[in-house]
């Protein structure tokens, strides 16, 4: 009823566990698989060991979060052992990575491709990252190079996250529609300051807001998106329960992912989010939850 | 968000630690932790070590923010967020508490509201914390250098003491190389253990994976954990991760 197919890639669910949030270790990805999750994204690994940015790097809002960890990652030549581990829950893992220009990406995406992943996904959106992310990901030709690049250079699907922090998101997924998927949203660039410190809380003072607040920004991406670009979508931003992942599905995602609402509800969200799912569906009389991709979409 | 907490009284309890009392009206329970945030220094995680409505936390010497820590004065202000974690399970059986150096803050509030005998450990006579805070119980000190009490460290003392009474929990927390060798006793001799246990952490809420052990998160998971958590974590008192999360001998 739940199980989704995109790019030949089987997940029996389509809840998958955003890259970033607990997904640095094997084990831990491990330990969201046993609580039901889909498939897992990596925590986004770069060419070099990265210690990321100095404490604070979370800010708890009581609509969300907002954080600047900083891509802090172990490199890619040490997590080999850490894919093998995941690996070992049965469902598909997806390389995180993130470059400076299309070699880097190459490399990292032929390394993950090594270690075993069943797909890339290629950060072009953390909005927290001098050089990286973002900064690389606004720009349409540079992104269509290092799609082109990666492609060339893997024979595993390669998905590639965008940002929302942008004037017009159909042109750079446009843009990245070599892809074999596209990811939609990445955090929304956002900071916060404490009045009593009169100081940004942030160490990094800019970070990326996630949660509940930005589905909206999220639903509406995908919505565009899906009109205008013939690739399966994967929706993210704010998913807390089953109606916002489903929204998201109605809106024209294959799948979605999931990561803050992993500290709002705990670890188990993701196999209380397909049971609330299934519920939905079989009370609605549909079969599948892939009859619903973008029927909410208005021709 | 942060609240913002005064500092009403400070006392030095050893060379390196220090304890800062403040008020708050957050009702944490013993083994429970909060972030303080020293804004434009640093954030940094701290068990606490009184909980009633006068709070404190009792803060070793060990980098950056806690030396920044250590220059406040009375009437200065920390920012914070907590409680959070998993504190002690409090069982009805005969407990033996060992607290290696400043891990007996984190011990401190169960030991006051539980029956059963304490070891306190540490290096030196200078950094034996609270040797004077328990009432009417045992007290056993144990020092690496003898200067104070008997010249072992805290896992023989505990071997020690096992030849003569029964006991049938430990409470822990303290070095995690003194914490796996009393794991191993546990197991050994079938004596149920909680242990709290610490590792680098950056956001405290169960989300960066910075200080997973074996999968289990430190911060939302324990920071205390009981027995069939403790067997599983087989990179205790071996591998951590540094900063970058790279997997490396302890």
């Amino acid at each position: 009823m739940l199980s989704v197919a995109i790019n030949g890639l089987r997940f029996r669910n389509p809840l998958l566990l955003a890259s970033g949030i607990l997904d640095e270790s094997g084990e831990s990805m491990l330990q969201v698989i046993k609580h039901g999750a889909g498939g897992v994204v990596t925590k986004s690994i770069g060419m070099e060991p990265r210690e990321g940015y100095e404490n604070p790097v979370i800010y708890e809002l009581s609509y969300g979060l907002l954080n600047a960890i900083g891509l802090a990652n172990p490199g890619i030549e040490n997590y080999g052992e850490e894919i093998k581990i995941a690996k070992r829950g049965g469902v598909p893992v997806i390389g995180s990575v993130f470059g400076k220009d299309a070699e880097e990406f190459a490399y990292l995406a032929r390394k993950m491709e090594e270690y075993g992943v069943d797909a890339v996904e290629l950060n072009l959106s953390c909005p927290h990252a001098r050089g990286y992310g973002m900064e690389i990901g606004v720009d349409a030709a540079l992104v269509e190079e290092i799609v082109k690049e990666v492609k060339r250079k893997v024979n595993i699907p390669v998905w590639t996250k965008l940002t929302p922090n942008i004037h017009n998101i159909v042109e750079i997924a446009k843009a990245a529609s070599n892809a074999d998927a596209l990811v939609l949203i990445n955090t929304v660039r956002a900071m916060a300051i404490d009045i009593e410190a009169k100081l940004p809380v942030l160490s990094n003072i800019f970070g990326g807001l996630s949660g509940p607040c930005i589905k909206p920004i999220g639903i509406r991406a995908v919505y565009e998106v899906y009109r205008e670009v013939e690739k399966p979508i994967v929706g993210v931003g704010g998913i807390i329960d089953a109606r916002d992942a489903i929204e998201y599905i109605m809106a024209g995602a294959s799948a979605v992912e999931i990561g803050t609402a992993i500290y709002l509800r705990g670890i188990h969200v993701f196999s209380e989010i397909a049971s609330e799912m299934e519920d939905w569906i079989k009370k609605h009389g549909y079969e599948k939850i892939e009859e619903l991709v973008g029927i909410a979409q208005v021709r | 968000m942060y609240r913002v907490v005064e500092i009403e009284k400070i006392i030095k309890e050893t060379p390196t630690i220090k304890t800062f009392f403040f008020r708050d009206e957050s009702q944490p329970s013993p083994g429970q932790f909060y972030m303080i945030w020293l804004p434009g220094v640093d954030e940094f995680p701290m068990s606490i070590s009184y909980i009633g409505e006068r709070k404190a936390f009792s803060v070793k010497l060990v980098g950056e923010g806690t030396r920044k820590m250590h220059s406040l004065s009375e009437g200065d202000r920390l920012w914070i967020r907590g409680p959070y974690g998993r504190g002690f399970v409090e069982k009805n059986k005969k407990a033996l508490f060992v607290g290696g150096g400043s891990g007996m803050a984190t011990l401190a509030p169960l030991i006051e509201r539980m029956r059963g005998d304490v070891i306190i450990a540490a290096r030196t006579k200078e950094e034996l914390l609270f040797k004077r805070r328990f009432k009417n119980r045992r007290v056993y000190i144990a020092t690496d250098d003898g200067s104070e009490g008997f010249r072992v460290f805290a896992h023989e003392l505990v071997e020690r003491l096992l030849e003569e009474n029964e006991y049938e929990i430990i409470y822990t927390c303290g070095p995690e190389l003194m914490m796996r060798k009393l794991i191993d006793i546990a197991i050994e001799r079938g004596l149920d253990i909680q242990a709290s246990l610490e590792r680098l952490m950056k956001c405290g809420i169960g989300i960066c994976d910075s200080c997973s052990i074996n999968g289990y998160r430190v911060c939302v998971d324990g920071p205390v954990f009981e027995k069939d958590i403790l067997i599983e974590m087989s990179d205790l008192g071996r591998y951590t991760r540094d900063r970058a999360g790279r997997r490396v001998p302890l």
